[in-house]
């Protein structure tokens, strides 16, 4: 579903990543974990299309298509989502209506039907069952005055509504307290399906305790150095990142 | 320069052919008079002028205007314009520049409500008026004022008596229709609410595509102790008529006023408000936007004095400017001596959507009391990047994602109007108004 080869992206003429290469086939989750600057969130920019950041190198393809000339609108109308580390607060637009038009704009795009508003209404409050969300959230501005953990789980409430192909999590678990980060793997547990592929970019090892992925990856100046399965995950806790630079260069001396 | 300049040249020929209303009456023949002398002495006013410093009236000094429209009673009006907004309630209808009683419907009103047009107010009793009319010159009135002292021809007097409350909405219609030649019109209007009145009025500017006119406001608004008013202007005048507005609005202890602006239309469109906040805890309360494309100028002086003890004043205003449009902000809080306690505070927000578009805000602040609060803060900025992004990010493309953000950063100042169906009329012309809605 999601290949990227040799990709090498810069923001503000510093390059970031640098030479990345990763696959993901439907129904699978990848972890990307990394220290601080490796790149793990300019991954999930580029990938969504956040201006700003330049593709110097290197392709992405998404279901066959070259995912890096498309709009962003265009890429989440293709199945891309990307959940924000730090969702913007955008007062005096009602959630209810973004979610809204947001939901139509993809249905359009892919020349499917619109929801009128029952319709929609409708979906969103199965939805809002279904994620255990505070209904009351929705009538208030997108993300306005929201916690840190009513934001990220915003984010996957958004995710489960639009139910996206390609679900980037860009470390949705940071700023959790233990409950919250519970709530949040619950959602995104809940949204798992053969048809769909996760990333899940995470500094820490415990968000993996909950969204138990089929890879890890770690990203360390711009290249993935290491991938293997979740046992991976476990051994970057305990030794650090430290450990796997040296694993990495020594792998690559032998 | 400026006195032999096209425009006061118009004027002053207008209103040696003009038959003014109560003409022949002494003091008004001589207030009139003296008026047009000081207006042909002082012309327009220009840039060095503290309040119109951004306005720049050169173009304007070099056009000649008709002395208003001859056939302004009798010309037929597009039924959609006599009703510019869903909301029920009596009106009154004015048809370039004067009263048309056969459009307006008045009789719902409720007995304590006097509403007449000053043409007739002066052909029955002109004397109760006297103290509005009869005035001199002073270092305040500026050309506009002047001239319209000097030849206003028709406007709105209004009262409502002590303890009165209006349960409808009192709509005030004013509609441009092309005539022969571009005209200027000058109204002049009196709205008095008497002790424990309240009243919600709303005021509409609307007019055909195209009439080159030039309208000239001037009015005294008075709300006596414990009145309170709910004004709403929705201005939609035509895309080449110039509005020029001066509200000079006084109350008493306790009173207070809710304003609401909503504009939209014209090529240059000015509202210059003076409220004095007289009375012990009387209380100002301004929200107003204004939403510009193409070569429109619009100029919102918000002046506030405060007088009395604990007096609270509050304004949020926005303003949007796309294409080479032109926006002035100016927000002026002034607390006189004597004022304590005062409470005044104003806020203004600017969004430029083009390279090419200007706004320029200036908030200013002049205390002379003690324990006073005081707060103003003014931006110019353009639409957030990262919030654009967001909304792309979820499948909503760039150009409704720039005009949901627009709206959502006008709407704040539509808070409070009410009936909500106003609320509801006044968020749709604020879409239709939104870059793509007119491409």
């Amino acid at each position: 579903m999601l290949k990227i080869e040799n990709l090498h992206a810069r923001i503000a003429g510093k390059e970031i990543l640098k030479g990345l290469s990763l696959e993901a086939k439907a129904g699978e989750v990848h972890a990307i974990m990394g220290p601080n600057g490796a790149g793990k969130s300019t991954l999930g920019n580029v990938l969504a299309g956040r201006p700003g950041y330049k593709v110097t190198d290197g392709s992405v393809t998404f279901d066959g298509k070259n995912l890096l000339e498309l709009e962003p609108e265009a890429r989440a109308a293709a199945g891309v989502f990307l959940a924000f580390q730090y969702p913007v607060e955008i007062p005096g637009v009602n959630n209810t209506y973004f979610l809204r038009a947001a939901l139509n704009a993809q249905r359009k795009a892919r020349g499917e039907q619109e929801l009128d508003s029952m319709q929609f209404l409708k979906l969103v409050r199965g939805k809002v069952n279904e994620m255990g969300m505070t209904p009351e959230l929705l009538n208030r501005a997108v993300n306005e005055g929201f916690s840190g953990g009513e934001k990220k789980r915003n984010e996957v409430f958004q995710m489960a509504l639009l139910e996206p192909r390609l679900a980037i999590l860009d470390e949705t678990d940071s700023g959790l307290d233990i409950d919250a980060l519970k709530q949040v793997a619950a959602g995104v547990n809940a949204l798992r399906s053969p048809e769909r592929a996760f990333l899940v970019i995470t500094h820490y090892q415990r968000l993996l305790d909950y969204i138990v992925p089929d890879f890890v990856h770690v990203l360390a100046d711009g290249r993935i150095v290491e991938s293997g399965d979740a046992q991976l995950a476990r051994e970057l806790e305990a030794h650090g990142y430290g450990w796997v630079r040296e694993h990495a260069s020594a792998g690559a001396g032998a | 320069m400026t006195s032999s300049a096209p425009f006061v040249q118009s004027m002053c020929d207008a209103a040696a052919s003009l038959r003014l209303p109560g003409s022949g009456l002494g003091w008004l023949d001589a207030a009139r008079a003296e008026a047009l002398r000081a207006f042909a002495e002082r012309g327009l006013p220009d840039q060095r002028n503290e309040l119109w410093k951004y306005t720049s009236l050169r173009a304007l000094a070099q056009r000649s205007y008709a002395p208003g429209d001859a056939d302004a009673t009798n010309r037929d009006v597009d039924a959609a314009l006599l009703q510019p907004s869903p909301v029920p309630g009596p009106r009154a209808v004015f048809v370039n520049g004067a009263f048309r009683g056969d459009l307006s419907e008045l009789d719902s009103l409720p007995e304590g409500v006097a509403v007449r047009s000053l043409a007739s107010a002066l052909h029955e009793s002109p004397e109760p008026l006297r103290f509005l009319l009869d005035r001199r010159a002073d270092a305040d009135d500026d050309g506009f004022t002047l001239l319209d002292r000097a030849v206003a021809a028709d406007g709105l007097v209004l009262s409502v008596a002590a303890g009165v409350e209006v349960p409808e909405s009192l709509h005030i219609v004013h509609i441009g229709v092309a005539a022969d030649t571009a005209a200027a019109w000058h109204l002049r209007s009196l709205i008095e609410l008497g002790e424990g009145a309240r009243l919600r009025l709303v005021e509409h500017h609307i007019g055909a595509e195209q009439t080159g006119h030039l309208a000239n406001l001037v009015r005294d608004i008075s709300v006596r102790k414990g009145a309170h008013l709910d004004w709403i202007v929705i201005q939609q005048a035509s895309a080449d008529a110039a509005l020029f507005r001066r509200s000079k609005l006084r109350l008493q202890d306790d009173a207070s006023v809710d304003f609401h602006a909503l504009e939209l239309g014209g090529k240059l469109a000015r509202h210059e408000i003076r409220a004095e906040l007289a009375g012990a805890q009387s209380r100002f309360v301004s929200r107003g936007a204004f939403v510009l494309h193409g070569r429109q100028h619009a100029d919102m002086e918000v002046l506030v004095t405060h007088r009395g003890r604990d007096t609270l004043s509050n304004a949020v205003w926005r303003g949007v400017a796309d294409d080479r449009a032109r926006g002035v902000v100016h927000g002026r809080i002034l607390v006189q001596p004597g004022a304590d306690g005062a409470d005044g505070s104003f806020y203004n927000k600017n969004l430029l959507l083009s390279p090419d578009a200007e706004i320029d805000t200036r908030p200013a602040l002049e205390i002379y009391a003690d324990e006073v609060k005081a707060n103003h803060g003014a931006t110019v900025g353009q639409l957030d990047e990262q919030v654009l992004f967001y909304l792309r990010s979820r499948g909503i493309p760039l150009e409704l994602a720039r005009r949901i953000l627009v709206r959502a950063f006008c709407s704040v100042t539509l808070d409070g109007i009410e009936p909500a169906s106003l609320r509801e009329h006044c968020e749709a012309l604020l879409a239709e108004q939104l870059p793509e809605a007119r491409a």
